[in-house]
């Protein structure tokens, strides 16, 4: 963006690698490379930083841990289990938590890091969702992202299940049912997974199985797609928040070096020290509380980690239906709750891109992001998503709310039950409305401006208080709503379809177009008097005497 | 001497001796007897005055839903509203009153689990400085031990049942934890969670926490032996004493241990470490972030 030349501590080693490599002219262009400031920008940030921590803390794990089912009896430190039959994967896991200097630590930075790690991947999906950062031509980024979220689902479900603790294996059995329910493929699919029966397959295959796949292939993948991620972020720039001076063509931020290097390097000190604090003061997978795994013990409270609860919730609320025909018996009990509600989710979350283009539209290129509130539609369906997810996840903990809030196990069920439908609808109501509430506000403020607090008496002894234009950087934040824009009439004069209208999907995209922009609010300065898109009765004081503002 | 031995060997000597040695047989039981008579009579009166007291804290605790012979009661439509406690047992009733369950106060799904009524509390306090109130104390509660006792002694005479199991038998030291701890992850887990945390049932009912020291390794045993409420009896063929010491050992250990790792959250499984990690951890690093983007270097400083 730049055309100064690199500060001077930059440019001798810049001298050195371009002297081998004659990459100068890439460096000192990406050094001063601009990056928009917005705390909620950091959220992906968290998630990069957990992935490193992630990679450190998992590769001193696996310098001690043993992924093997043979059975030994442990004699290590932790007398309460002395002389029990446990796994090797399990004895080795107690041995890095007790016997190990360290060790407890480790384990309990690499599991923190992955909750964290989750969520902050989550948080960030979401604010860039509720912006429409995913806007072209950022839909491929945001396809990576939703893949590196699912992949980190699976990667936490073997990774949990590698200490081989009753809570892991409990989760492997709900692993095992799942996959047995698809129908036709399930048991094969369940045999070639384990390596023969449950537990542990003929050759105690699973848990080596399961390793692999966590500290190899799916690691190897989540790198790749992260490379490929900040590469494409790289290359399209990243959007910013509607300010000032920001506009469509060109990014108002801070340079990389020194600015931006700093924040961030900071933010990954910030991250690891949060880290560092949870897995030093908060326990977390205790698993020499949990015992050995035994297929005949369980424990109430058998909770996956918090990105799995959407699952375990969608199973523990399904009603147990089953469908038995020609000697086959199809599980529904089991598989809706395995893939509909999160294929609801994630493949929505797959498609709205294209499905947001194909409904307004717009096909621009979109560098600056929404307010939320600017886009009442989307963030209502956000929100509903948001609830559906959320109810799901709390059904998952069902049995521990109803433990500890006193409640009836029962009733938790058929409340999510209902409410897992009905919740989404409201929340999406709700929303809208408040959406388009705060656009009214808008709109109020920049034909009326801000309340002054100055209160005027008339001449004939009528009281009101004088509004003040906003400030222009608020204008500016205000000003960034664009006008819906109106769909074509369907048939013009001659009776000629609009383009794009014609057929069952044409008349579908009409009529979704149409709720998409039915009730914009334009949020618009305009002149004096100008009343149009506030019929609806706001009439705070001072709003019934147009002559009194002054713009 | 002579006429000693002219008298032995009179006809009558025999009856003599033998009269006389019954003689002093009877005096020497007369001197005892009459003592041990009045102790036995003593005694019997005793026993009588405890099994009144006893009977008469039952009807004044208990009949009211238990029935006025312990046979039970039963609603207008025939719903039991209190079951019988001919055979329950010493182990049933010091459970349930020691426990704080019985007297119940008000029905619901499960009788909850609270302070004793003061006529049955042995758990108050004795460690005042004053003596005065340190003698009331102790006296009240020698008075709520022995009204427990009473209590227990009156229900087993109505139909037996087992009994209070001995302080041996609960002593966490003399129990396997390993044992134990596979046991309890086995038999008692499923309900009251894996470091006995407790847990939700069905039906409003619920497994209490074990995992609070006020749950004496006694009423841990007494519960596995009778079974109250939602759980089921563990005999002693199901579980023997030596099993049923090791769960305790188990139990009563681990809710000593230190937690290694930190706080515990709750022990109580994933649901609280997610809500740590989103609240504290997210929450903490939001924070950061705000901070952080909110500084603006001085040089660059552009608005």
């Amino acid at each position: 963006m730049s055309e100064a030349s690199a500060p001077k501590a930059v440019e001798g080693p810049l001298n050195f690698l371009d002297d081998r490599l004659g990459s100068t002219t890439f460096f000192k262009r990406n050094m001063k490379k601009v990056f928009p400031d917005h705390w909620s920008f950091m959220l992906g940030e968290i998630a990069l930083y957990c992935f490193i921590i992630l990679l450190l803390t998992g590769t001193f794990l696996t310098l001690w841990f043993h992924p093997s089912m043979n059975e030994v009896h442990y004699d290590g430190s932790y007398t309460k289990l002395t002389g029990v039959k446990m796994s090797e994967a399990y004895a080795s896991t107690l041995h890095i938590s007790f016997d190990v200097r360290g060790g407890l630590l480790m384990r309990q930075i690499h599991h923190w890091a992955a909750i964290l790690f989750m969520a902050s991947i989550l948080a960030h999906m979401l604010r860039v969702f509720f912006t429409g950062a995913y806007r072209k031509p950022r839909e491929l980024n945001w396809l990576i992202g939703l893949g590196m979220f699912t992949l980190g689902m699976l990667e936490g479900l073997f990774g949990y299940s590698l200490p081989d603790d009753l809570l892991s294996g409990t989760g492997l059995r709900i692993t095992q049912g799942v996959l047995e329910s698809i129908p036709v493929v399930g048991t094969y699919g369940y045999m070639f997974l384990f390596g023969g029966e449950f537990p542990e397959g003929e050759y105690g295959d699973i848990i080596p199985r399961l390793f692999t796949l966590h500290i190899l292939l799916i690691p190897g993948l989540i790198l790749g797609l992260v490379t490929a991620h900040m590469m494409i972020m790289w290359h399209q720039k990243h959007t910013a928040m509607p300010t000032q001076k920001q506009t469509e063509t060109q990014v108002y931020g801070y340079p990389f070096y020194p600015v931006f290097m700093a924040k961030t390097g900071a933010y990954f000190l910030f991250t690891f020290g949060v880290l560092a604090l949870l897995g030093a003061f908060a326990q977390i997978n205790p698993i020499w509380l949990f015992g050995p795994y035994d297929p005949g013990a369980i424990s109430s409270a058998s909770q996956p980690d918090w990105y799995m609860g959407v699952l375990e919730g969608s199973l523990r609320i399904m009603p147990n239906w089953e469908i038995t025909a020609w000697g086959h018996t199809l599980s529904l009990n089991v598989l809706i709750p395995a893939l509909v509600p999160l294929g609801i989710v994630f493949g929505g979350a797959g498609a709205w891109p294209f499905v947001e283009q194909w409904v307004t539209g717009d096909k621009r290129h979109h560098h600056v992001n929404d307010r939320p509130r600017n886009a009442p539609v989307r963030t209502g369906v956000g929100m509903a998503a948001v609830t559906f997810y959320g109810l799901l996840w709390l059904a998952g903990a069902n049995d521990v709310l109803a433990e500890r809030f006193h409640l009836s196990l029962f009733a938790t069920t058929w409340f999510f039950r209902f409410a897992v439908f009905v919740g989404p609808v409201l929340a999406y109501i709700i929303t809208k409305r408040v959406c388009l509430g705060l656009q009214r506000k808008d709109a109020d403020v920049l034909g009326h401006g801000v309340e002054s607090g100055v209160i005027l008496m008339s001449p004939d002894g009528e009281f009101t208080e004088r509004h003040e234009p906003a400030r222009p950087e608020e204008r500016t934040v205000l000003l960034s709503k664009e006008r819906a824009k109106e769909q074509p009439p369907a048939t013009d004069a001659n009776g000629i379809p609009a383009p794009g209208s014609k057929g069952p999907m044409g008349y579908v995209r009409s009529r979704l177009n149409r709720a998409w922009t039915f009730d914009d609010i334009p949020v618009e300065e305009h002149g004096h008097g100008d009343h149009d898109g506030h019929d609806d009765g706001h009439t705070i004081e001072g709003g019934k005497e147009p002559k009194q503002i002054s713009h | 001497m002579k006429r000693f031995t002219a008298w032995r060997r009179r006809p009558w000597a025999g009856y003599a001796v033998v009269l006389a040695a019954l003689a002093a047989i009877g005096v020497i039981y007369a001197g005892f007897s009459p003592q041990s008579d009045r102790a036995e009579a003593a005694n019997a009166t005793q026993a009588a005055a405890d099994l009144k007291n006893g009977q008469q804290l039952f009807n004044q605790n208990c009949a009211s839903c238990h029935g006025l012979n312990a046979e039970g009661t039963k609603d207008a439509k025939g719903n039991p509203i209190a079951p019988s406690l001919l055979g329950v047992g010493a182990a049933s009733v010091d459970f349930q009153v020691s426990t704080g369950r019985m007297p119940a106060m008000n029905p619901g799904a499960q009788m909850p689990r609270k302070e004793p009524i003061p006529a049955f509390d042995t758990s108050i306090r004795t460690d005042y400085a004053e003596p005065e109130k340190r003698e009331a104390a102790e006296k009240q509660k020698a008075q709520a031990e022995k009204n427990l006792a009473d209590l227990r002694e009156y229900v087993t005479s109505l139909g037996g049942g087992p009994a209070v199991p001995p302080a041996g038998a609960v002593d966490p030291k003399g129990g396997d934890a390993a044992l134990g701890g596979k046991l309890f992850r086995t038999n008692c887990a499923q309900c009251h969670s894996f470091v006995g945390s407790g847990g939700a049932l069905t039906g409003g009912k619920y497994a209490p926490p074990l995992d609070k020291s006020d749950v004496t390794p006694t009423q841990i045993y007494e519960a596995m032996l009778t079974g109250p409420q939602a759980m089921p009896v563990f005999n002693d063929t199901t579980l023997t004493p030596k099993d049923k010491q090791a769960i305790i050992a188990y139990v009563v250990q681990t809710r000593e241990e230190p937690n290694p790792g930190g706080n515990g959250l709750g022990r109580i499984g994933p649901v609280s470490e997610g809500l740590v990690g989103w609240l504290v951890g997210i929450g903490l690093l939001v924070l950061a972030a705000m901070w952080i983007t909110a500084k603006k270097p001085k040089k660059l400083k552009k608005s």
